[in-house]
């Protein structure tokens, strides 16, 4: 059998998303299902799995950033010091 | 309470358990490997859930479990079998588990709560046991191999059943009950000569500390 991989994404408990787990390799998805709930089920430490051909998923890798746009990043600036005198402002201290 | 037919599933469902661990590590799939292990400890757990029930709350299911002689244990000789041919290991799961569904169905009317319900208990967990047999059924129902060993275990997976239960699992196999004189050495209350040995290994720990281990 040469056989497709089905990618596992688990939902450990309710109202919780669903996060990749891993994989099983499997000719049909009933396969997968039977061999899933045995990997990443059987333990309790899922509440619900999705199966998904790794054909199925499209890839996107590859980032284009030639110009240093680092304003559009989240380590593009700090905002600590804004933070700091935005508190004095109000007069409340910091967390915790 | 029905001691002799809840007896012979515990034994049946104990030695399938250790039967068809003997794939841990040798199954043709590293999946299916995974996934049969997984469901021969989930027999073992359903033997201990009935060893339990039988002994009552002071009994020792251990005991029940690993004191008999090999002659007074009640499973089937079609769990006793020996199959290193994953064809015929897995065409005893797809019998077994027909088999095992009739009679479990029949306990889950057992005027007994207590049985009633441990065996609506157990029923849920079989039912992924019957998806995984249906599936490598389906998957290998047409070839030769498979066909060679369902029919050979045949009249084994009917002799596990008493015989009221017999006509609706040919039904369910689509398969023709055998002739009584092909039943001969395949019923329950015979064994296998393959009983002993796994006995033997099965009990081992057991025997060299009668005291009792402490793990």
């Amino acid at each position: 059998m040469s056989e497709p991989v089905w990618e596992v994404f688990r939902k450990e408990r309710r109202g919780q998303p669903f996060e990749h787990a891993g994989s099983v390799v499997a000719p049909d998805a009933d396969f997968a299902e039977a061999w899933a709930r045995e990997q990443y089920g059987r333990r309790g430490e899922s509440v619900a799995l999705w199966l998904v051909p790794r054909d199925s998923i499209r890839d996107v890798e590859d980032w284009a950033d030639e110009f240093d746009l680092k304003y559009r990043r989240v380590d593009g600036y700090s905002i600590k010091a804004r933070l700091k005198e935005a508190r004095e402002r109000a007069g409340t201290a910091g967390p915790g | 309470m029905n001691e002799q037919a809840l007896l012979g599933l515990a034994d049946d469902e104990l030695v399938l358990g250790w039967r068809d661990s003997e794939w841990t590590g040798i199954a043709p799939l590293l999946e299916e490997d995974v996934a049969f292990s997984s469901i021969a400890q989930n027999e073992i757990g359903h033997a201990r859930a009935i060893y339990d029930l039988l002994v009552g709350e002071e009994g020792d299911a251990d005991a029940l479990a690993f004191d008999r002689r090999p002659e007074e244990y009640r499973c089937s000789p079609l769990v006793e079998l020996r199959l290193l041919e994953w064809s015929h290991a897995i065409a005893r799961r797809w019998l077994y588990e027909a088999a095992d569904e009739l009679r479990i169905a029949a306990l889950k009317d057992d005027p007994d709560k207590a049985v009633a319900g441990l065996a609506a208990k157990i029923d849920r967990e079989e039912a992924y046991h019957r998806m995984h047999a249906e599936m490598w059924h389906d998957r290998l129902r047409n070839e030769p191999r498979f066909q060679t060993a369902v029919e050979e275990l045949w009249p084994y997976a009917v002799g596990m059943l008493p015989e009221d239960l017999r006509p609706e699992l040919a039904v369910r196999t689509g398969l023709d009950l055998p002739s009584n004189n092909l039943l001969q050495g395949h019923e329950r209350g015979t064994h296998s000569p393959e009983l002993t040995p796994l006995w033997e290994e099965m009990t081992m720990v057991r025997r060299s500390a009668p005291a009792g281990a402490q793990w």
